[in-house]
């Protein structure tokens, strides 16, 4: 009896804060905008019926996202955005997790707590320093003119390019940790086995290495790209008014346009967008587990 | 016709596939491989015995191409291969992990080295056959290696490593995963596979029995130097030092101080009051030099009754019996408290047996049953 | 083993990536001038002016006050669903249970927070301190809870099986045996659920009503107009109490592995 309890309380709370939430979310995506309080229409009376309530249900809101291109592309450009930044995270990281699981053992657990620590700063204060360095008169552009590479500032805050630069930044310790793991496992006589099979170095780094340390680049790059997609903060901090990405569209739409059925349909779209990534990674995951035992 | 014995070893004339001049190799203080010399010839199956750390594992690394000389020059078949990187080398290795690509199935791992050679399809395909068959792996060639038995998996690295025809196989413990019977039984597949292949084998091993059984010669290793380097015979019959004599099997060693008694005969003062010990030796002693008497427990003789005619005998106490099934060890206490070995075949049934626990016996052995070695 | 030359540059470049912009930070948070990008002399004039701005004061507190409460709450509850998901064994819905636990973590913060406060709105909660404790107490009990979980599953089941076989009721068997085993745990959690909780903007900005303003909202309406000197200063702060809490755990751990080990030395002397 107590038993049930343990798990009934926070099942219960998950269904009330969590399922419930999205049911609303779900049903008003299906309303119709009003100028009233709450601002949608029909509301749900049992005087009514459910019957009444569910015919007034439409798809108005999303055949509305189809028509108005502004949200497709935003979709669009969040999912380039996203792609590219996971790609650049992955050239950036790979290298360090590779010379971390290369690195005397003595060593390790330092270079480790190194990677994880920005886990433990603010997130807005890591995306909000790199404001001061690439705004027109920020440091890289300071330090560029000093030097005499350049004689022109270079326009790069509120470009993609800043929205690149502050994901790889915030995501990169997500796409070290599971590569490292996977290299950390690795057994160097494998190496040693190509080479002495006829690789050269370059070349049982490709059949050896990669392949190997596969299932961390996969779980890597869905560790990033997965909360990317919907990320709110760098674009809107760093992309300036030009970089489009659907969170920030969500927000404006709720916050500012104060369309609630729209953005709980630009929400509903995101959702079944990133079903398809998160169980693409559960199915790694589990594979992996799998292949451990 | 006198079959011609395989012993290049012997001819001044043999060019040695491998030669080690002076190598030295130091890891920061400590040094693994101290200014060794040493010949290994084509079609040897050459073994590096030692206990770990005495730097065979250095040797074949070297060899392999893993760890560069600190000193000196390592030449295959007359050439310098100290410059030459491991994946340029005519050296494949068989590693101790085995180090199968677990990606790949065992025909892919067969197939890895010979894909790198940029070997025309139809003869990689006949290559990988051929090495299949050699190993009898043709039913698993599509499985993962995860998916066989640990010795299935040592014929797969096996197979891998020879499949590129090397002038030189090296083998590290290649059956420190095995147990025994499986272990007894891969060392007389290996020599077979040898055979066939004519490949010069150098296998690196802690295992004396198993250097001893597959080896044509065998290098006994103690911290960095070669101690003795013979045949597995000579070194049994004749180890060069008590070191060797200890390393290789049972062995009693016994103590004393020698007198000449004739061009290769002399006397051991071994304790007091008791007479001296007669050992032949084409090595020179000098008059009441320190010498062990190193004697193998099978060549003593135990026996209820004084024998006649012994030229060495020690009378003394049965303490313990180790009942082997085909052999049985005696430990005999002897004067002073010293413990000898004496191992008999049991010909007859154990309850015919001359003599039990705390039954004087008698040990006697041959003037040339033992070795005389320096202090 | 020894690092090539090119792991040595990319370890130093990849970390140089990461705490450059910290420390750059850090260095211009003491520069005088309130253009943040002209260095003209060393001052602590912005720490100052942040201590004596009321309304980062205030938001600072109910940022405190929200994480103590939310990751507490968070640490109950995902502990116990850690329970039930890794020890209760097969029952109804448990399927749907572990999957929102695992749902929140990959749910974009602009969805959670949408759709708490369409829940809040809908049942006419006024929006507050309570409706970003419930709202941070649910995203952060599923980081509990996996954490948690992670260490049961490793847990060796016997022991509680010991503590049942010598008359343990299930509870003080709970108490007694496994809460003290997990304990690192669930403080690991409680740790990731109180900083989840200080970080947060999005879900807070979505659930909080004009009475309660936490720093992150704070921070980010002012960095949106662009770098400021007090924001420099105050992530400083920020920064210098992470680092120095990472360094207390990480001696208070290296203490107890020494003690642990003088222990294992005095029990081996002993058994010698």
């Amino acid at each position: 009896m107590k038993r049930v309890v343990v798990a009934l309380i926070p099942y219960l709370w998950l269904l009330g804060l969590f399922l419930v939430p999205f049911a609303i979310v779900l049903k008003i995506s299906l309303s119709d905008v009003a100028m009233a309080r709450p601002p949608y229409l029909p509301q749900f009376s049992w005087s009514e019926g459910i019957s009444t309530f569910l015919s007034q249900l439409d798809f108005e809101n999303f055949t509305f996202l189809t028509t108005d291109d502004l949200y497709w592309k935003a979709y669009l450009s969040s999912l380039q955005i996203a792609a590219t930044s996971t790609l650049l995270t992955l050239l950036i990281g790979y290298p360090i997790a590779y010379a971390m699981a290369r690195a005397p053992e003595q060593w390790r657990a330092i270079l480790m707590m190194l990677v994880i620590l920005p886990f433990w700063t603010s997130f807005l204060i890591r995306v909000y320093s790199w404001m001061g360095i690439l705004s027109q008169e920020g440091y890289l552009n300071q330090l560029l003119l000093g030097l005499g590479v350049i004689s022109e500032p270079l326009i790069i805050l509120n470009t993609k390019i800043a929205v690149y630069i502050g994901i790889v930044y915030t995501y990169i310790p997500f796409m070290i940790l599971p590569i490292y793991a996977a290299l950390h496992r690795l057994d160097n006589s494998l190496i040693e086995a190509a080479e002495d099979l006829g690789c050269s170095r370059a070349k049982a780094f490709w059949l050896v290495t990669v392949p190997l340390s596969r299932n961390g680049i996969i779980a890597g790059c869905f560790l990033v790209f997965i909360p990317t997609l919907g990320e709110f903060v760098i674009p809107s901090l760093l992309g300036g008014s030009g970089t489009l990405m659907i969170g920030k569209v969500l927000w404006e739409e709720f916050f500012n346009n104060r369309d609630w059925p729209v953005a709980s349909a630009v929400a509903v779209v995101l959702v079944l967008i990133l079903i398809i990534p998160i169980v693409l990674f559960q199915q790694n995951q589990q594979k992996q587990q799998e292949a451990e035992n | 016709m006198p079959q011609t014995v395989f012993a290049p070893w012997d001819d001044p004339t043999a060019k040695p596939l491998i030669r080690f001049s002076n190598v030295t190799k130091q890891f920061g203080d400590f040094t693994a491989v101290r200014n060794l010399t040493l010949d290994i010839y084509e079609h040897e199956f050459f073994a590096l015995l030692g206990p770990s750390g005495c730097g065979k594992t250095t040797m074949m690394r070297m060899l392999a191409g893993f760890e560069d000389p600190s000193s000196g020059q390592i030449e295959l078949a007359g050439q310098d291969i100290v410059p030459v990187p491991p994946n340029k080398r005519a050296v494949n290795m068989m590693f101790q992990s085995y180090a199968l690509f677990p990606h790949l199935n065992v025909w892919d791992n067969i197939a890895f080295g010979l894909r790198r050679a940029a070997m025309p399809k139809d003869a990689l395909r006949a290559r990988v056959e051929e090495m299949l068959k050699l190993t009898r792996l043709e039913r698993f060639a599509r499985r993962k290696p995860h998916q066989i038995s640990g010795g299935q998996r040592q014929r797969v690295a096996l197979a891998r490593s020879l499949a590129k025809a090397p002038r030189l196989l090296l083998l590290d413990e290649p059956m420190g995963a095995l147990d025994k019977k499986l272990r007894q039984d891969t060392q007389f597949e290996l020599m077979d596979i040898q055979e066939k292949t004519g490949t010069t084998f150098v296998i690196v091993t802690h295992d004396q029995e198993e250097a001893m059984t597959v080896a044509s010669r065998v290098a006994v290793m103690d911290e960095g130097e070669l101690i003795q380097v013979a045949t597995p015979s000579a070194i049994y019959e004749a180890p060069n030092c008590v070191y060797v004599a200890d390393f290789i099997g049972d062995v009693n060693i016994i103590e004393g101080a020698v007198h000449p008694c004739g061009p290769t005969c002399y006397k051991l003062h071994w304790a007091e009051s008791f007479a001296p010990l007669v050992a032949s030796s084409e090595q020179p002693f000098a008059t009441a030099q320190k010498a062990f008497l190193a004697i193998r427990p099978e060549k003593m003789h135990i026996s209820a009754e004084p024998p006649a005619g012994a030229e060495n005998t020690i009378q003394g106490r049965v303490h313990d019996i180790a009942y082997l099934g085909n052999i049985s060890t005696y430990h005999v206490e002897v004067a002073g408290g010293r413990m000898l070995k004496a191992q008999a075949a049991n010909t007859r049934r154990i309850e015919n047996r001359g003599f039990t626990w705390d039954d004087q016996v008698w040990l006697s052995w041959a003037s040339n049953a033992g070795v005389l070695l320096e202090a | 083993m020894r690092l090539s030359g090119f792991n040595i540059t990319s370890l130093t470049l990849g970390f140089a990536f990461l705490y450059l912009p910290m420390v750059i930070l850090v260095v211009y948070s003491f520069n005088e001038s309130r253009l943040v990008t002209v260095w003209t002399g060393f001052s602590t004039r912005w720490y100052g002016e942040l201590l004596n701005n009321q309304a980062f004061l205030d938001a600072a507190w109910v940022t405190f006050k929200v994480a103590a409460l939310s990751s507490t709450l968070a640490t109950v509850l995902g502990t116990l669903a850690a329970y039930a998901l890794v020890r209760g064994g097969r029952f109804a819905g448990r399927t749907l249970f572990s999957g929102m636990i695992y749902a929140p973590l990959v749910m974009p913060e602009v969805i959670t927070g949408l759709s708490l406060l369409l829940l809040f709105i809908g049942i006419g909660l006024e929006r507050g301190v309570l409706t970003i404790v419930l709202a941070h107490t649910t995203f952060s009990m599923c980081y509990v809870s996996v954490v948690v979980s992670s260490r049961l599953v490793t847990f060796d089941r016997s022991l509680e099986e010991a503590a049942l076989d010598l008359g343990c009721s299930p509870w003080s068997a709970f108490r007694l045996v496994t809460l003290p085993i997990i304990a690192p745990a669930v403080i690991s959690g409680w740790l990731l659920a109180f900083t989840l909780s200080l970080d947060d903007l999005v879900i807070a900005s979505f659930t909080t009503g004009p009475s309660a303003t936490t720093l992150p909202i704070k921070i980010f309406s002012a960095v949106r107009l662009g770098v400021s000197p007090e924001i420099n200063a105050l992530s400083t702060l920020m920064i210098a109490i992470v680092t120095l809490g990472v360094i207390v755990a990480s001696l208070i751990s290296k203490q107890k592995f020494v003690q642990q080990q003088q222990r294992e030395r005095q029990i081996d002397n002993r058994t010698r």
